[in-house]
């Protein structure tokens, strides 16, 4: 009985070493593509042993390319440009590229291999993105179903980040059944502050991560979050700017606004905030310091309508409307809107009626 | 024994194995590609192509594996780790081979090698050729059917869904959602297809 299983043990061992055997020599002939370079922006050459996806490749060198199916090439994420020595476009990469992405060197890095040296270009910001641990520090209450949130970062203990950007945040298994899950919220704190992160989220009834920030979340908490990511920023010009956010698409444009204070930054702008009743709005008192401090920021609340014993005097009606009644040509000007995709169309729609170009028009649109 | 009935007997095998007996619709084996790979006809035959391939090298070879190592060893209860170790190294090998020696092949069907290795499809026709007793030439014929079967249900399947692709489908029901209906809608259709060999 027990030779019976040594037998079996002892074959079945040996088959998978005769094979692994084989493997490893295949490996070693075959598939040795011997030391490559790895020419990044122009700037650095990383030398690499060839043979692997360029996605993993780049992660054994610290460089963290997203990426949400783990390189097996069903999420399209992982998109990077390798302008030399990538060879043809492969069947695998077809689905997830557009034409202009095809023409201009775009490839999914998990499915190009280092075979020889590469010139591959990828986003400066990329080279920030990291996982951050962190602990809930603070939750306060903005309206019935808008809280603000900070994170004090522990492990890093410090972020550098652009004014408009998002982190992904991770919301674990909190109940029986559930998933990991990560969400994406623009982060609303001063980017000064490189220690915390700040995030204002509305709940989303039924919505995972939501759900677990409004009733499992506590003060103390261990959180995970990674990032930074986005391109919704300040340009460089020095056009007026028409904010249009509302709820918790405040967020990036309060960090805009700590931005341009401590830049010091002279543009003009306008942010009109958008809430069905005055109950909705909230950090009013936070947006009045930004007027007084900054050099020509003017903060116009919008209310959908008013309760009858309401004492309201600013604008009322759709945050669309208040735009049309204080801009009557914004052809000069840039804007920067955030919200849902109803809010963000309805003002694209405004904007290009006041002869604004689809060009100055930039948003963060949450699905 | 002769070779002309067993050749007759691997066609018959393979015909049934494309038809009625197809490992996906009726086994609802390799479920994963089919419906992860399934968008466009272009990438479906590449992937379908692959599996043809792997399907039929992998069951002679485990077939090989099975009559002269692990039966006369009396192993044959480890065959499911000894065939998905065969199969996986197997798989690996030749994507090694054709990633260095041919450039044309491997972009045409080496990367989607790695998309298969696990894929239960090639593991059940495995199975199946042990638990059915097939000979060697009739395995032959029927990893060949399997495969072909496979490749068949994809491209139908990829086709479909490029004719879907502008149709307004109901939210809830976008992606794998209709996929999985249309694939027992199919399904239902390749059933038909046992009444044609109901006289074999």
């Amino acid at each position: 009985m027990i030779l019976d299983v040594l037998i079996a043990v002892a074959v079945v061992s040996s088959i998978g070493t005769v094979l692994a055997a084989l493997l490893a020599l295949c490996e070693h002939f075959l598939a040795n593509y011997g030391p490559c370079q790895i020419n990044i922006n122009d700037e650095r050459d990383i030398s690499v042993q060839g043979g692997k996806p360029v996605l993993s490749t780049l992660v054994a060198e610290k460089i963290f390319i997203p990426s949400a199916c783990g390189g097996r090439g069903t999420c399209g994420l992982c998109k990077l440009k390798v302008l030399e020595g990538a060879g043809p476009l492969l069947p695998t990469e077809e689905p997830f590229l557009e034409k202009e992405e095809v023409e201009s060197s775009v490839r999914l890095s998990c499915q190009v291999k280092v075979r020889n040296d590469l010139k591959i270009e990828i986003p400066p910001e990329l080279f920030a993105i990291r996982e951050y641990v962190c602990k809930c520090a603070e939750i306060t209450d903005l309206t019935h179903d808008i809280k603000q949130f900070r994170f004090e970062l522990v492990e890093p203990d410090r972020i550098e980040f652009i004014a408009g950007q998002y982190i992904q945040l991770l919301a674990p298994v909190y109940k029986k059944g559930g998933e990991e899950v990560y969400r994406a919220y623009s982060v609303s704190s001063d980017p000064a502050r490189k220690d915390n992160v700040e995030t204002i989220i509305r709940l989303v009834p039924g919505g995972i991560c939501t759900t677990y920030c409004f009733d499992y979340l506590k003060v103390g908490d261990e959180v995970r979050l990674n990032g930074p990511y986005g391109e919704f920023r300040l340009s460089d010009t020095s056009a007026p700017m028409v904010f249009i956010a509302g709820g918790s698409g405040m967020a990036p444009i309060k960090c805009i606004l700590h931005q341009m204070k401590n830049t010091g930054n002279k543009r003009k702008a306008t942010y009109y905030f958008g809430a069905s009743k005055v109950e909705e709005l909230f950090l009013l008192n936070e947006m009045r310091e930004f007027e007084a401090e900054l050099a020509d920021f003017t903060f116009v609340p919008v209310v959908a309508a008013t309760g009858d014993h309401e004492n309201w005097s600013g604008e009322v009606g759709l945050v669309t409307e208040a735009v049309k009644r204080n801009l009557k040509d914004a052809s000069d000007h840039e804007a920067y809107l955030c919200g849902s995709p109803g809010l963000i169309d309805a003002s694209i729609n405004v904007l290009k009626e006041l002869g604004m170009t689809e060009q100055a028009i930039f948003y963060d649109k949450f699905n | 024994m002769s070779a002309g009935p067993e050749i007759s007997q691997a066609f018959v095998v393979c015909i049934s194995a494309v038809f009625t007996q197809n490992i996906l619709l009726t086994y609802f084996l390799g479920l994963c590609p089919f419906l992860g790979v399934s968008r466009e006809v272009k990438t479906a035959v590449g992937l379908g192509l692959a599996v043809v391939f792997v399907l039929t090298t992998t069951c002679m070879l485990n077939w090989l594996v099975y009559k002269y190592v692990l039966v006369p060893l009396e192993l044959e209860f480890f065959r499911f780790i000894i065939f998905i170790i065969v199969i996986a190294a197997f798989v690996q090998l030749v994507e090694m081979v054709i990633d260095r020696y041919s450039p044309f092949l491997y972009q045409k069907l080496g990367v989607f090698l790695p998309l298969i290795t696990v894929n239960c499809a090639i593991l059940g026709a495995s199975l199946f050729m042990v638990i059915r007793g097939y000979s060697f030439i009739v395995t032959i014929g029927y990893g060949l059917g399997s495969g072909l079967g496979w490749l068949l249900a994809i491209i139908a399947m990829a086709g479909i869904r490029q004719r879907l692709a502008n149709d307004r489908i109901p939210e809830g029901l976008q992606g794998p959602g209709i996929t999985l209906i249309i694939a027992g809608l199919m399904a239902l259709a390749f059933m038909g297809f046992s009444g044609v060999l109901q006289g074999r």
